[in-house]
């Protein structure tokens, strides 16, 4: 068969994987959602679940689709609508694709053997959790657990801990270029404003929420701060500079 | 699959386990099968290079982001997660979100089933997303590809982080103080700490929050 980036034939393969992938998470949503009701959780409470993590997704959902058009480019649309709906990132497959070709991606990729050399770097070097996921879970989760089972208040306090230092990762993450200040580079500056720009939205919604007696405005809380943050980076990114 | 003898979590496990096997070997395959359409095999050169500079990093952050994770994602939201990909950007705080609002603990079964739940709509939805943006790409690149947009796209851990961080920072403001100033500190006077390494910074953090909630719960601070 000529190879050709967006030959038929990827994107039939793609489409058998990415729903084989979408049966995995319906299964795994039906079964929760009979447990939720056998536990007696309130049927409001599954709803609101599902509605705010539907509106929530559609943000970060459409920039994974801007990451699918940047590397469209060079590789068709098949194998980055693979590669972006399942594990791994722009920037990772980026990294992938670079590190295999020696040199950034550039042109359409008109030779197969290169294009499969790249889907397998892209395939394998993520696989870690592919592979061990299925078999290391059980015996972490359950052993995590045990923790919470012993010692509730500790087994609460350690979850806490766990989130907490996930984002404080993230909160330095966004501080990680104000350094550049120093040589009169506000850009900076940038992701700190979008930061506090989405903290602030999230507070008014809290306050908001209690002073209205209004618990739906928590619901949309989050990407509701999300949404305006990302849009309050335009207007940074054109005042303190940027690229 | 119905075993009415066998508990939720360990149908999960065996669910999990199973589907997990099925997805992450039909994942691996598909370079096979690109070979086998187009008759040709990968180029051995650009193979080992690719390997060799990108694998060995991304198995050892792989294999600590799953000890990261798991205890926070839980099971049934672990199995998701762990073929869906975008943990730290959206399936996490997505899970974290919705068992906060329910008012529910990741370490109970309440927990797991609403942070199934949330993660596999979240999963769905963004597979659809994508689906819809590959059919209409045409006359949706120039708005994905616009470079007014642009910051906006770029800024968005950011403006995801501020949300979720300042709700959680609240809660927690005696255990927050350390590891939120350890991580400026680190991340802004070590130069080689920039926006690709964040991903290997969450398990330091989580590690030391853990540390010091350990230190502050035992002295009855917390």
């Amino acid at each position: 068969m000529t190879f050709n980036v967006n030959h038929p034939i990827l994107f039939i393969i793609v489409g058998a994987i990415i729903t084989l992938v979408l049966a995995q998470s319906f299964y795994f949503l039906f079964k929760a959602l009979r447990r939720a009701k056998q536990l007696g959780i309130a049927k409001e409470t599954v709803k609101k679940t599902i509605s705010s993590s539907a509106i929530f997704t559609v943000a970060p959902a459409v920039a994974i689709l801007v990451g699918i058009v940047a590397l469209s480019k060079s590789l068709g649309l098949a194998l980055p609508w693979l590669r972006l709906s399942v594990i791994g990132s722009l920037s990772y497959e980026t990294i992938a694709a670079k590190n295999t070709l020696g040199t950034a991606l550039g042109t359409t990729v008109t030779d197969p053997s290169v294009y499969i050399s790249i889907a397998w770097v892209m395939t394998i070097s993520i696989a870690a959790g592919l592979v061990l996921v299925p078999f290391l879970t059980k015996k972490i989760h359950k052993g995590v657990n045990s923790i919470g089972m012993k010692d509730k208040k500790w087994g609460e306090t350690l979850n806490n801990a766990m989130f907490l230092g996930m984002i404080s990762a993230f909160v330095g993450y966004v501080f990680c270029d104000v350094g550049l200040v120093i040589k009169g580079d506000l850009s900076g500056f940038i992701p700190v404003c979008v930061m506090l720009v989405s903290a602030v939205v999230m507070v008014i919604c809290g306050v908001l929420s209690s002073k209205l007696k209004a618990r739906w405005i928590t619901d949309y809380a989050l990407p509701l701060s999300l949404v305006t943050g990302m849009a309050s980076a335009i207007p940074f990114t054109m005042l303190l500079g940027g690229n | 699959m119905k075993n009415k003898n066998i508990s939720y979590m360990d149908s999960v496990y065996r669910d999990g386990r199973i589907w997990g096997i099925i997805v992450g070997a039909v994942l691996i395959s598909f370079p096979f099968a690109l070979s086998f359409i187009f008759g040709a095999l990968p180029n051995f050169k650009f193979l080992l290079q690719g390997l060799w500079a990108t694998a060995p990093m991304y198995w050892a952050v792989g294999i600590i982001e799953i000890f990261t994770y798991v205890p926070m994602l839980g099971a049934g939201g672990t199995y998701l997660s762990f073929i869906t990909g975008n943990i730290s950007n959206l399936k996490l705080p997505c899970a974290i979100d919705a068992m906060e609002r329910a008012n529910v603990k990741a370490s109970s079964e309440e927990g797991e089933v609403i942070s199934t739940i949330s993660i596999a709509v979240s999963s769905i939805v963004t597979t659809f997303i994508i689906i819809v943006g590959v059919i209409c790409i045409a006359p949706l690149t120039p708005v994905l590809d616009s470079p007014v947009l642009k910051p906006a796209f770029d800024m968005i851990l950011p403006a995801l982080f501020g949300g979720l961080g300042v709700v959680f920072v609240s809660k927690n403001l005696k255990l927050a103080i350390a590891p939120i100033a350890l991580m400026l500190i680190l991340f802004i006077f070590v130069p080689a700490l920039n926006a690709e390494r964040v991903g290997i910074m969450v398990p330091v953090g989580v590690v030391f929050t853990i540390v010091i909630a350990r230190i502050l719960y035992k002295k009855g601070k917390i």
